[in-house]
């Protein structure tokens, strides 16, 4: 059974950087696959790979992580003025983050637009 | 293309930092897809020897490597650079992967345990750079969230990219896909091992 858990910025949005990506392990290491309605900052997503490697046994092999940041490219003119201002009032990133355990995430593909989570097969 | 390299060196080292002494170039990107070559071959051409070892076997490189004193010399300029190769960063490491590489167990077991510190040590000296060339798979899917945390990360330090796309010579490479994924960059294809 794969457990989806979402998790809202604004519950994270009080914790210093360790406390957050901390908090992000957690979740995956009970093997859930976490959503979460913003993206990580550039800054935040090499602290994430970091602490990751610091893990990584035996039994957990790393995280598979999508992120999709809609004022990237699909988004143009009053649109991306709009996307940029919410970001900026609200404080946080806007788009989305998909981070799973890699032993139950074989692969994840993304296009600009898209993310597809493949898993493995269970022997 | 070794041109287009050698000009953004050039062009990157002697108008930018002309005036610094010890000028940091990085070669970053995810595992196996040619850092350790092109750093040989960049070593090779302005010091004559190579600098890392190189395999099929991914996360060869577990340590930062670095050549000091490389000297370039343009337009009655000179400018004296050190050039570090970093091991492949990478969001997940299985001990399992290397055993089909024929590797026994306890020796893909120390591989992968080196290839995590090796993970950390890159992203650590990210702060140390002062200019960057992302190396790529041009074969591979450019993004994929390692390509775009190394890059977002050296965007966000405002350090200078050169984003190369490696194994052109092979049939699947698509240098055309990674500019469409960073528009925002100088792009080049090369063959590392086709010189």
């Amino acid at each position: 059974m794969l457990t989806l858990q979402f998790i809202p910025s604004h519950e994270l949005s009080s914790l210093g950087e360790e406390e957050k990506i901390k908090k992000l392990l957690a979740c995956v290491k009970s093997n859930n696959i976490v959503v979460l309605d913003a993206r990580l900052k550039a800054e935040e997503e090499a602290s994430l790979i970091k602490y990751t490697m610091g893990m990584i046994n035996n039994k957990f092999k790393g995280i598979e992580i999508a992120t999709i940041n809609p004022s990237d490219k699909t988004l143009q003119g009053f649109d991306k003025f709009r996307v940029n201002l919410a970001s900026m009032i609200l404080g946080r990133e806007q788009g989305l983050t998909v981070i799973g355990p890699a032993t139950i995430i074989k692969e994840i593909k993304k296009d600009p637009n898209k993310i597809q989570l493949f898993t493995k097969r269970r022997k | 293309m070794a041109i287009k390299i050698g000009d953004f060196i050039n062009n990157l080292f002697l108008n930018i930092f002309g005036k610094r002494k010890s000028i940091k170039l990085g070669l970053y990107g995810p595992p196996n897809s040619g850092k350790s070559s092109l750093a040989n071959k960049i070593c090779e051409d302005w010091l004559g020897e190579p600098l890392s070892s190189v395999s099929q076997i991914p996360h060869e490189t577990r340590e930062i490597k670095l050549k000091e004193g490389v000297t370039i010399k343009s337009n009655g300029k000179s400018l004296t650079f050190n050039v570090v190769d970093t091991p492949g960063i990478a969001t997940k490491i299985d001990y399992t992967d290397f055993l089909k590489f024929k590797l026994n167990s306890k020796v893909a077991k120390k591989r992968a345990k080196e290839a995590t510190k090796g993970v950390i040590e890159s992203i650590k000296w990210l702060d140390d750079m002062d200019a960057v060339v992302v190396v790529l798979d041009s074969t591979k899917n450019p993004y994929s969230q390692v390509n775009l945390t190394i890059i977002g990360n050296l965007a966000a330090r405002k350090t200078p990219v050169l984003i190369v796309g490696n194994k052109i010579d092979l049939k699947k490479a698509n240098v055309k896909k990674i500019q469409s994924a960073f528009p925002q960059y100088n792009i080049v294809g090369v063959s590392a091992l086709n010189w």
